[in-house]
């Protein structure tokens, strides 16, 4: 069996969850297995029936008011018992800040390897094979597993979302008991400023800016761009970052995020190797620079030699005329 | 306080990555390599920590004996000790097997610590998986990528980073803490530091003196392939009046690309 793990945040169930999902009914569907899912939390009955038309036939979920706050020792802990329980082959986390946090500290009370953020899975032999990237996707690794379960955390906004299916499945509620000690840190409250961006990782689209924006004041004008798309966030490269320009959690490359929108447009970057390894796997990348020799034309599709601050006015335009059509 | 401070010895980030075609491995030669930067702010942190409260500042790695370069700049930032634990096999990228390193050495040679910090994730093996691993096996709470620290007698508030907002963690220490850019601005070695840097001895610690056998951290990872990614088709540069630009630019996403 093969079992996933879905991260839920303010009552919402993340997207790159039920993306884990579906690369799990994928998997499942190559080994002729079931397919389960584990909601933690307090109150999360409602999300249950969200899972199921991605596939999943069965979804348990551990419920404790002492799980409301995210902890991650506590997820953990209540996480090891059901597997332990239901002994899945192999299990899925979502690689966002959650899965990322949470599985090595369940593998390690496992006692079993993990492979992170990766960015393909596929069924040999009856065993899992996982694609993972090293130095930021400068390189890409096939990794198998020794023992069992076999868990991987996987990329968001990789794996595409099966066609969602009107289908039911059996939920299992278990209250379950966490020793007080094994919460020695716990979620308090979690800071969002007000009218918070969209994050690089789970965007459709990222507009970035680098060293030619100039200053701070200035990614107002990438801003205006991403007011106009949708699903889309605002991204930077180190040196804009560096420059205190915009805060770091925007920057994109081997110090900062990796992305894989469908569309990444670079403003000002003159793409550093460290900056192309982090975007490089986008579907679909556009470049502008007054640098014809920079390198990021090497990785565009479609690029544009010239003054970005002459070209996003008129950019700003046609997109408009486009979108309302 | 007592502070532990795991740090890596990585390529920098500039570093063109190449497979050596007949070991299929990671080709090491012309490599520059660096202290990872994410370990820059974890021993910063500690710094930190130990001047507003007294105490010592361990730095930690595992590795080969090449690793000693990287602790040596961790003391001339200011470090008290360092200490290698040396590990003469080839990167496995399982952070489970360094994890039961790292805490095997934690239980028998520096019991007496506060906190144990490590960057959020090395560059290279990119698993942010140690930090973790290693508060599961040593009973620790956990706090990763975290940008704010305070810390007050046995307890401290953290700012982790998480998609779009920071989640605001309370612990008790001991705790493991992994740090992320922002955490704070590390600081240079001096040029006293660094000369009080060559005058330390930097203790070794083989797989014996840990008394941990080969199987006991054998890989739980068997590495089929390694391969750099296909180099993207070049693309359609254009070079016109702006407004044309905007206009081609706009038809390729609209039309071609089809993600507008």
């Amino acid at each position: 069996m093969i079992l996933i793990f879905i991260e839920e945040r303010d009552g919402k169930m993340k997207k790159s969850s039920l993306e884990a999902v579906s690369e799990g009914k994928r998997r499942a569907e190559d080994l002729n297995t079931e397919l389960h899912a584990v909601l933690v939390g307090h109150n999360l009955e409602s999300l249950a029936s969200e899972v199921f038309p991605y596939g999943a036939s069965k979804v348990y979920i551990l419920e404790s008011s002492l799980l409301s706050r995210y902890s991650t020792a506590g997820f953990a802990f209540v996480l090891n018992s059901l597997v332990e329980e239901i002994k899945p082959e192999i299990i899925f986390f979502s690689a966002g800040s959650m899965g990322r946090d949470l599985a090595p500290r369940l593998a390690a009370k496992l006692g079993v390897s993990l492979a992170s953020d990766c960015t393909g899975t596929a069924c040999r032999g009856g065993k899992l094979e996982v694609i993972r990237p090293i130095f930021a996707g400068k390189v890409f690794m096939t990794v198998k597993f020794k023992f069992s379960p076999q868990i991987a955390t996987l990329r968001p906004n990789v794996f595409p979302l099966t066609e969602p299916e009107s289908k039911e499945g059996e939920v299992v509620k278990k209250e379950v008991v966490i020793p007080e000690d094994q919460v020695k840190a716990q979620v308090e409250e979690i800071l969002k400023e007000e009218g918070a961006e969209l994050d690089v990782t789970e965007a459709e689209i990222v507009i970035s800016g680098g060293r030619g924006i100039k200053g701070s004041e200035n990614f107002d004008l990438i801003r205006e761009l991403t007011s106009l798309l949708p699903q889309s966030a605002v991204g930077a490269s180190r040196s804009a970052v560096d420059a205190g320009w915009i805060d770091h959690q925007h920057q994109v490359g081997q110090t900062g995020k990796t992305v894989s929108p469908n569309l990444y447009m670079a403003f000002g970057i003159s793409g550093a190797i460290q900056h192309l390894a982090g975007m490089s796997s986008s579907e679909y990348i556009v470049a502008v620079n007054k640098d014809p020799d920079a390198s990021i034309f090497k990785v565009a599709d479609f690029g544009i030699v010239g003054d970005l601050f002459q070209v996003i006015p008129p950019l700003k335009e046609e997109l408009k005329k486009v979108l309302s059509e | 306080m007592n502070i532990l401070v795991f740090v890596k010895r990585v390529p920098d980030t500039e570093s063109k990555i190449r497979i050596n075609r007949e070991t299929g491995k990671i080709e090491e030669e012309g490599l520059n390599f660096v202290l990872n930067p994410y370990d820059e702010y974890a021993v910063e942190e500690g710094l930190r920590l130990r001047e507003a409260n007294s105490g010592k500042v361990t730095v930690l790695t595992v590795g080969t004996e090449e690793s000693s370069v990287i602790l040596k700049k961790c003391l001339a930032m200011g470090a008290d000790e360092a200490l290698l634990l040396k590990d003469e096999a080839p990167e496995t990228y399982d952070g489970l097997r360094i994890a039961k390193i790292i805490a095997r050495a934690v239980e028998k040679k520096c019991s007496d610590y506060s906190l144990l910090l490590f960057g959020k994730q090395s560059v290279g093996a990119d698993n942010a998986q140690i930090p973790s691993m290693v508060a599961e096996l040593l009973g620790l709470p956990q706090i990763n990528v975290v940008t704010k620290l305070e810390i007050k007698g046995d307890q401290g508030i953290a700012h982790r980073e998480i998609e779009g907002a920071i989640e605001k963690v309370a612990f008790s220490l001991p705790s493991v803490i992994s740090a992320q850019k922002g955490l704070n601005e590390p600081r240079y070695e001096t040029l006293k530091g660094i000369m009080a840097a060559k005058k330390k001895e930097i203790p070794v610690l083989s797989f014996e003196d840990l008394e941990l056998k080969e199987e006991d951290i054998a890989s739980g990872l068997e590495i089929a392939k390694m391969e750099t990614p296909p180099e993207r088709q070049v693309g359609k540069i254009i070079k016109e009046e702006p407004e044309e630009a905007a206009k081609k630019l706009v038809e390729f996403l609209h039309l071609e690309a089809k993600v507008i």
